[in-house]
């Protein structure tokens, strides 16, 4: 397709640009300035810009350990994510027929019903004397007083249920793709399904892995809903930590700051990981 | 040098089935919907909680604190609106929703023609500052959203203004996305039959393009509308005094759930369902007519 | 250059000239010349056929006439206008487009009616009727174009066109996506349209069986310029170049050196066999060139006997190949100086199929050879082995 040339183009993107640029591009901008604030100033009496990079130090330092087990309960959704939303989507692409359609429109539904009420009947469904703990207790893989709410379980499954569309979603649309006479050729080839699943259709639907998994982590790292429901304060994730430092504590420096390193920390790994997977078809 | 019956035995094997044995019927069909079955345990799976949510709404609580199934009442149903601020909330989630679907179905549709059908210098950087916020964690987005009505002194202008100028921002990019794909699937050669059928540039557009390329943008507006009423980190953090629906639970789900708030869960996914299935249906019903 | 048609009078001039005329057209993108310098007059109501392998800008004329495409220089007039630049909304032309282009979300009748509308036409439910009568898809017509078939679909994009009743109507491979029996049926259909109605059809093909059995006129096209046009059979029987003899049909090129001209007959020395070319069949002035013969006009024998053909007669010949076809044989003869020779029998039974190994003779009547120039290359326009 040729595309036009001349003004029209940046006419036609220049509102949303303008949007973005405002509020996406410069508040980034003020974020990394607040972080950069002399800590001992407030909303009362102001920040004064000291350049205080002892922020970030100090930030890390004292909440190390919320970062770390966000990164790490956002690796565990996401690996569960995958494996129930490979199922999923290879059901739905290869095994379907004509329900295809309604399938993927089921697996949305759920997810038009709030976010937050969701996750609240989570805390219903998991708890103390609730059925699934019984049934856990009663298989004795819960100890007599064992419970499952305020456990990393319950915040890591809280996690797994919530980002589970936007793993479903792009695995679904590359394995979609994927011709089923592939398969059939590996078969004529003497691989039996398991050997044509690893070498055919896993390889091949690498790219809506990585969108996938790039997409169900990032935020699922950054989020302090479900620990906040499901967890304890011992499963705080750096999410909750920066959501009060900036509601509670008013430190916003650092907040700032700390939201600065769990954005760094993200895009790090993302570029590790995608420069590893070898695709930047991540759009 | 292989003899006649390695020979025989060599020719013979590939054309075995690989794998071997095939056991009784009932087992052959188990084996062969397995995948279906256990894709269709994790769909079940995601609708547990609706089912919770739904049978909850019928809940009649004994206590406020403990969050379990009592008794069954019709009571939540017929006075949705009895608790404080819940409805307020809803209404201030509503006008936003509506107002940022609307700002950013615009924008973003706008955004979309520009990247697809236009070439200009700085385009690449263009694709890439649309797919930032959508990559972004939402904690980060709504943190740098706060610093900035900080540093420019308007902390104390926090509310329906501010909430509904970050919808519009993070709704933005799924629009174009959305609007995007549509459009880059869309035949050129249609463009080009109707400029040949005498139809001016203007014509095409509205008779040709536009109403190809509006279910995606119709498609936008739907998604747009849902991520900003379920939104609530970057709200909570932008919101001054102003209460939404997200935010209202949230306060809730720390003094005890009011069970109307089931009543607004069960009532919204039988309407996003009501909505899909609808036009599933409705395309459906359109071609069985005609053939 | 002009390329007129043979046989036409002395061109007339671009105001009065009643069809359509290309002068020195060119078309480049970038560094690449995809239309040379083309000149071309197509009559009022001629079927035309642009006939050419993919690439060597066909497609890229049809474009232009359109208004989709803009030359880079020269000029395009139709009944006497300039419609060079004019946008293809103004244009009186109209096209069936390679993938049919049928509007998807507009159902039969009313992608039929599109152009009569645009262009407000009076009566337009009645006519999009007659069309469709024309075409025999009345009672489709409230279908949507995915639920219609290939052949349907063609139909309708013909329909969609027709219906405005253009100066010039363009085909661009239409018959491309159909298979064999429906291509043959479309072909005598779009060709009887075509008299009834009486409109200038150009057809755009790389399809040569396709090109002369509905053509009055084809035009063979080779990387951008246009290498001989004429009659179907014309173009056939009488080769100009090595690019059209390979392209159309099959031919055996066979070197020579030229020994003699006379007024009526050019002599010419054959691997030590001499044979003549009438002159108005040799298309070369050098001192070397191809003998050209068509395989069905070779006569093959057992050596000595007496063939029908008094003319060049070529001993000496082995067969290595013999492919029974059902309505012909194919034999292919390893000549003394190695080339093979393809020769094309009908089985009329009159007599017994040769075997491989063979000795026989060949002959053919001077009448049916041609003469090329030797530096064209031997095997320009032949379609490989895989290419139908």
């Amino acid at each position: 397709m040729t595309r036009r040339k001349g003004l029209v183009g940046y006419l036609l993107l220049l509102p949303a640009a303008i949007w973005l640029g405002v509020f996406f591009v410069i508040p980034f901008y003020s974020l990394v300035a607040t972080s950069l604030f002399d800590p001992s100033g407030s909303d009362v009496v102001g920040y004064e810009m000291t350049y205080h990079f002892a922020n970030y130090a100090d930030a890390l330092r004292e909440y190390w350990v919320p970062l770390v087990r966000a990164l790490w309960y956002g690796a565990l959704a996401t690996f569960f994510c995958l494996i129930l939303g490979y199922v999923l989507a290879y059901a739905i692409a290869f095994k379907a027929g004509r329900w295809k359609n309604l399938m993927l429109v089921l697996v949305i539904a759920p997810f038009f019903t709030s976010f937050l009420v969701r996750t609240l009947s989570w805390k219903l469904i998991l708890a103390d004397d609730g059925f699934v703990v019984n049934f856990l207790q009663f298989l004795h893989i819960l100890g007599a007083d064992g419970r499952l709410l305020a456990t990393p379980v319950a915040v890591v499954a809280g996690l797994t249920y919530n980002f589970l569309p936007f793993m479903v979603l792009p695995l679904f649309a590359s394995i979609d793709k994927i011709d089923p006479r592939l398969i059939e050729a590996s078969s004529d080839l003497y691989a039996n399904p398991v050997v044509g699943f690893f070498k055919v259709t896993w390889p091949l639907s690498l790219p809506g892995v990585v969108s996938g998994t790039l997409l169900t982590f990032i935020p699922a790292a950054g989020d302090f809903i479900n620990v906040q429901l499901l967890g304890s304060p011992n499963q705080r994730m750096v999410g909750s930590v920066i959501q009060s430092l900036f509601t509670d504590a008013n430190d916003y420096p650092a907040a700032a700051a700390l939201s600065m390193i769990l954005m760094i920390l993200i895009l790090v790994l993302v570029l590790f990981y995608v420069r590893r997977a070898g695709t930047e078809e991540l759009l | 040098m292989t003899t006649t019956t390695e020979r025989r035995h060599a020719a013979g094997s590939p054309q075995r089935p690989a794998g071997g044995k095939s056991g009784p019927p009932r087992m052959e069909w188990f084996r062969k919907h397995l995948v279906l079955i256990l894709g269709l345990l994790v769909l079940l799976y995601t609708f547990v909680p609706i089912f919770v949510v739904v049978l909850m709404s019928f809940n009649d609580p004994s206590s406020r604190v403990v969050y379990q199934f009592d008794g069954f009442t019709l009571h939540n149903w017929l006075n949705p609106c009895e608790p404080e601020g819940m409805c307020g909330s809803l209404k201030v989630s509503i006008e936003i929703g509506l107002l940022s679907t609307i700002g950013a179905t615009i924008l973003g549709t706008l955004a979309a023609f520009a990247l697809v059908r236009h070439s200009f210098v700085g385009r690449s950087g263009a694709n890439l500052l649309i797919f930032l916020p959508m990559a972004a964690p939402e904690i980060v987005l709504g943190s740098s959203l706060l610093a900035l009505f900080v540093a420019s002194g308007r902390s104390g202008e926090l509310g329906f203004w501010t909430i509904l100028v970050a919808h519009i921002m993070f709704c933005l990019s799924f629009v174009v996305v959305t609007v995007r794909a549509r459009l880059a699937g869309l035949d050129d050669n249609l463009e080009q039959a109707a400029m040949d059928l005498y139809a001016t540039p203007s014509q095409t557009f509205w008779r040709v393009t536009f109403p190809l390329v509006f279910p995606g943008i119709l498609g936008a507006a739907l998604l747009s509308f849902s991520l900003s009423f379920d939104d609530f980190i970057i709200t909570n953090l932008n919101a001054g005094n102003t209460t939404t629906f997200p935010m209202f639970v949230w306060g809730a789900a720390q003094r005890g759930v009011p069970m109307q708030v089931n009543v607004i869960g069960t009532l919204m996914f039988i309407i996003s369902i009501v909505i899909v299935v609808g036009a599933e249906l409705q395309s459906r019903r359109r071609q069985r007519k005609l053939v | 250059m002009s390329q007129v048609a043979e046989g036409t009078d002395a061109p007339a001039a671009d105001e009065e000239y009643g069809g359509l005329r290309l002068r020195n057209v060119t078309k480049s993108f970038g560094p690449f010349t995809a239309v040379d310098d083309l000149d071309l007059d197509v009559p009022r109501g001629a079927f035309f056929a642009l006939l050419g392998p993919s690439g060597c800008g066909k497609t890229t004329t049809l474009r232009m006439v359109a208004g989709l495409e803009t030359p880079t220089s020269g000029s395009i007039t139709l009944a006497g206008q300039d419609i060079t630049y004019a946008k293809p909304y103004r244009r009186p032309v109209n096209t069936v487009f390679q993938s049919y282009a049928l509007f998807p979300h507009l159902d039969i009748h009313e992608n039929v009616a599109f152009g009569l509308k645009r262009r407000k036409s009076r009566d337009v439910d009645n006519q999009v009727r007659e069309m469709l009568e024309l075409v025999e898809l009345t009672s489709q017509a409230r279908k949507k174009p995915t639920q219609l078939s290939g052949g349907q679909q063609q139909r309708v994009a013909l329909a969609r066109a027709l219906i405005n009743k253009p100066e010039v109507l363009l085909l661009d491979e239409p018959l491309g996506a159909l298979d064999l029996k429906l291509r043959r049926s479309m072909q005598i259909e779009l060709k009887r349209i075509q008299v009834d109605v009486g409109l200038t059809f150009i057809h755009v093909t790389h399809d040569q069986e396709e090109a002369m059995t509905m053509a009055d006129t084809v035009a063979v096209m080779n990387a951008g310029v246009i290498e001989q046009m004429g009659a179907p059979a014309d173009l056939y029987e009488n080769p100009k170049s090595t690019f059209v003899a390979n392209f159309l049909g099959q031919s055996n090129l066979i070197e020579g050196t030229i020994t003699d001209r006379a007024s009526d007959l050019v002599t010419v020395d054959m691997h030590g066999i001499g044979v003549s070319v009438p002159t108005g069949r040799s298309h070369t002035d050098g001192d070397r060139g191809w003998i050209g013969i068509r395989p069905e006009k070779v006569l093959i024998g057992e050596p000595g006997e007496s063939l029908d053909a008094p003319g060049n007669t070529i001993p000496g010949g082995v067969l290595t190949d013999v492919s029974f076809v059902g309505v012909s044989t194919q034999y292919l003869v390893r000549m003394p100086w190695g080339q093979e020779i393809q020769v094309f029998e009908q089985n009329t039974g009159r007599r017994r199929l040769f075997r491989t190994g063979e000795q026989v003779e060949l002959s053919w009547r001077p009448e049916y050879a041609f003469l090329l120039d030797h530096a064209q290359d031997a095997s320009a326009g032949a379609q490989k082995a895989d290419e139908s």
